[in-house]
C-alpha cells in the first residue's frame, strides 16, 4: 500500500507517526499524582499529599496553546500580554537591528570584496570582533546607549553583521573575471557594473549570509530579552519561569521554533529567487 | 603603403618569469588588418595569441607598442571592439534574450525598449535561435547554442572590430561545423572586420581571408601571413575540392608542425617585425607534383 505513495507522502506519514509516538511517550512518562485519600497516614505526614510541580503533559500544553493562540493580542498590563504581542516585539527588535546591520554590512562587504587592500586592512578587525558572543556587548551597550530597548537592538545589529559582511565580501571577490570582462567590453561604468553584473553574480552568496544572520539574530534575541526584560518572547519565557508556569514555558519554546522556521523559510524563498546555474 | 584599418605596431609583451628575470612572450610584433577582412591567427599554446587578443580588446596592456584602430590608439575596452570569449561569457542569471539585450542596451542607450528587444531578437534569429528558446537561461542551453548567443550578442552591437577568442574550442566537431556555417552566414551579410584565434587549421581555411602564423615562444613572432586564395562563398564540402585547399593546408601543417618550433626563441633584431606575405595559388602557377608547397608556389610579395 505504501509503495503507491510519493516520497513526500511517505515522509509526511512517517513525521506524523513520530509526532504521535513522541507525544504519547511524553504523556505516559509524566507520573500520575496519587490522590490524597489513597495515601497512607505516614505518607500524608511526610507531605507527599501536596501537589508536586511536574513537567506538564502535552495535553496541557495543547490546551494552553489553544487558549493563547485564540487570543494572541490581548494586553492585560505589563506582565500579562498575549503571545502575539510578545513575538511582535521580538520580531520588531530583530528586524530593526538586522536591517541596520544589512545597511552597513552589504555596502562595506562590497568594498572589501572589490579591493584587495581593503580586504587585508579590514580582515584583522573582522577576525577579532566576529567570535565575540553578542551578549558580551550588552554591558557596554547599556552603559553607552543608556537604554535597554536600544541595547537589545544593538546586540542584534552586532551579531547579524558578520555573516552578511563576510559573505558579501566573499561573493563579490569571487565574481568570475569573465563576467567582469563582459561589463568592461560593454563600457559599463563602475556603478552600473556593480548593479548589473557583480550584484546578481554575488547575490546567492550574499543571501546565504543574510540567511545565516537572521538565524543567529533570532537565537540571540531570546537571550537578550531575558536580560533586558520588559517585553518580547525571551522575556515571556523567563517571566513564565518565574511564575512557575511550565506549560507556558513549553508553549513559548515551541513558538520560538516556529517563528525561527518561518524567518528562515522566507530567506530560502529569496535564495531560490536569486539562484542561478552556471 | 597606406595605414591599414587596424594596425599593430611594435607590440612587445614581457612578464616577470618568477625568478627575478623577465620572459619575453613576443617582441616588436607588427601587422595590420584591413577593413572588412576576416583574419585568423594560428599558433601553438603559449605563443601569446591570447595576450594579443586581450591587448586588442583593451583588457590587457602591452609592455610596449601600440594598437591603432582607424588611426586612433586603443586604450582600454570599448564597444567598438566586440569580444566573443571561448567560455561564452554569458551572464547566467539572465535569459538568452536578456543577455543580448544587455549588450544592445549598452551599445545604444538611447533606443526605446521595444526597439532594443526587436534588434536583439533579430540577431538571435540570425543564428537560428527563435521562439521559446530565447527565454531559457544559458545553463539550459547546449554549448553550441550558448556560443550562438554569444555571437549574436557580439554582432548585434555592430562593433568596428570583432574579436573571437577560440570561439569553438569547447565544442564537438559536428556542432563546430554548424556554427562555423552560421558564423559565415551572419558575417557574409556585413562588412564586419574579424580577428579570430583558433587551433583548428580547417576552420581557419574555411573562414579566413588571411591566416597569421605565429612561431612558438619565447620571442614569438607573427612569421607569415598566408592568403587564402579560395573564392567565397565557401562551403565546407566544396572547398576541399578546390586545388588550393590541400596546398595551403599542407603549408600550414608544415609550419605548425616543424617551422614554428625551429623558429622558437629566435630573436631577430629589428624595428618592425612584419610577417612575410605568402600567397599560394595553384591556378596562377602550375604545381610541381612532388613538392607542392616549395618556392615555385610561394610568390612572396612585399
Amino acid at each position: 500500500m505504501l509503495d503507491n505513495l510519493s516520497i513526500n507522502q511517505r515522509a509526511a506519514i512517517l513525521s506524523l507517526v513520530m509526532l504521535v509516538v513522541g507525544l504519547l511517550i511524553w504523556e505516559a512518562a509524566i507520573p500520575a499524582q496519587k490522590a490524597a485519600e489513597d495515601l497512607t497516614e505516614y505518607e500524608r505526614l511526610m507531605g507527599l499529599g501536596q501537589e508536586r510541580a511536574g513537567v506538564p503533559p502535552p495535553s496541557d500544553v495543547l490546551v494552553k496553546a489553544w487558549e493563547q493562540l485564540s487570543d494572541p493580542f490581548y494586553d492585560a498590563g505589563p506582565n500579562d500580554k498575549g503571545i502575539g504581542i510578545q513575538i511582535g516585539y521580538s520580531i520588531y527588535r530583530v528586524l530593526s537591528g538586522y536591517l541596520m546591520a544589512a545597511l552597513v554590512a552589504i555596502p562595506l562587504g562590497f568594498l572589501i570584496g572589490m579591493s584587495r587592500v581593503a580586504y587585508k586592512a579590514f580582515n584583522p578587525f573582522i577576525q577579532v570582533l566576529r567570535p565575540i558572543s553578542p551578549l558580551a556587548w550588552m554591558p557596554l551597550a547599556l552603559f553607552i546607549i543608556q537604554d535597554s530597548e536600544a541595547s537589545a537592538i544593538f546586540v542584534i545589529f552586532i551579531c547579524s553583521i558578520w555573516p552578511m559582511l563576510i559573505n558579501t565580501a566573499f561573493g563579490v571577490a569571487g565574481v568570475r573575471q569573465d563576467w567582469v570582462n563582459v561589463a568592461r567590453t560593454h563600457e559599463l561604468g563602475s556603478l552600473k557594473t556593480a548593479f548589473t553584473v557583480i550584484l546578481p553574480a554575488a547575490a546567492p552568496t550574499i543571501i546565504t549570509g543574510m540567511r545565516i544572520s537572521i538565524g543567529i539574530a533570532w537565537l540571540v534575541i531570546v537571550a537578550a530579552e531575558m536580560l533586558v526584560g520588559g517585553t518580547g518572547i525571551g522575556y515571556y519565557v523567563w517571566n513564565e519561569w518565574n511564575n512557575l508556569d511550565l506549560t507556558s514555558v513549553i508553549f513559548s519554546i515551541l513558538m520560538i521554533g516556529v517563528v525561527g522556521m518561518l524567518l528562515d523559510s522566507a530567506f530560502a524563498v529569496l535564495q531560490r529567487a536569486v539562484a542561478y546555474a552556471e | 603603403m597606406s595605414k591599414p584599418f587596424l594596425s599593430i605596431e611594435r607590440l612587445t609583451q614581457r612578464f616577470p618569469d618568477g625568478q627575478g628575470g623577465t620572459l619575453t612572450v613576443f617582441e616588436n610584433a607588427s601587422f595590420g588588418i584591413e577593413k572588412g577582412e576576416f583574419v585568423c591567427i594560428l599558433g601553438h599554446s603559449g605563443c601569446g595569441k591570447s595576450t594579443i587578443m586581450n591587448i586588442l580588446a583593451g583588457l590587457a596592456e602591452p609592455t610596449s607598442g601600440v594598437v591603432k584602430m582607424d588611426g586612433l590608439e586603443v586604450a582600454g575596452p570599448s564597444l567598438d571592439r566586440g569580444v566573443v570569449f571561448q567560455n561564452y561569457s554569458l551572464l547566467p542569471w539572465l535569459s538568452t534574450l536578456k543577455n543580448v539585450i544587455f549588450g544592445v542596451k549598452a551599445r545604444y542607450p538611447d533606443w526605446p525598449r521595444d526597439k532594443v528587444e526587436a534588434h536583439a531578437r533579430d540577431y538571435l534569429a540570425k543564428v537560428g535561435l527563435e521562439g521559446d528558446v530565447v527565454h531559457r537561461k544559458p545553463s539550459q542551453l547546449s554549448g553550441g547554442m550558448r556560443q550562438r548567443v554569444s555571437i549574436a550578442r557580439a554582432f548585434a552591437n555592430h562593433p568596428k572590430l570583432l574579436l573571437l577568442d577560440e570561439p569553438f574550442g569547447a565544442l564537438d566537431a559536428l556542432t563546430r561545423g554548424t556554427i562555423q556555417d552560421e558564423l559565415l552566414k551572419i558575417w557574409g551579410g556585413t562588412e564586419q572586420t574579424v580577428f579570430m584565434i583558433t587551433h583548428d587549421i580547417d576552420e581557419a581555411i574555411l573562414l579566413a581571408d588571411r591566416i597569421l602564423l605565429m612561431t612558438n615562444g619565447p620571442y614569438a613572432r607573427v612569421a607569415e601571413s598566408v592568403e587564402i586564395s579560395i573564392p567565397r562563398p565557401r562551403n565546407r564540402t566544396e572547398i576541399v575540392e578546390h586545388p588550393n585547399y590541400y596546398t595551403i593546408r599542407n603549408h600550414l601543417v608544415q609550419f605548425l608542425g616543424q617551422r614554428s618550433k625551429e623558429m622558437a626563441g629566435e630573436r631577430i633584431e629589428g624595428e618592425d617585425l612584419r610577417p612575410e606575405t605568402v600567397r599560394i595559388d595553384q591556378a596562377a602557377a602550375p604545381a610541381t607534383e612532388d613538392n607542392p608547397d616549395k618556392p615555385p608556389l610561394r610568390a612572396v610579395n612585399e
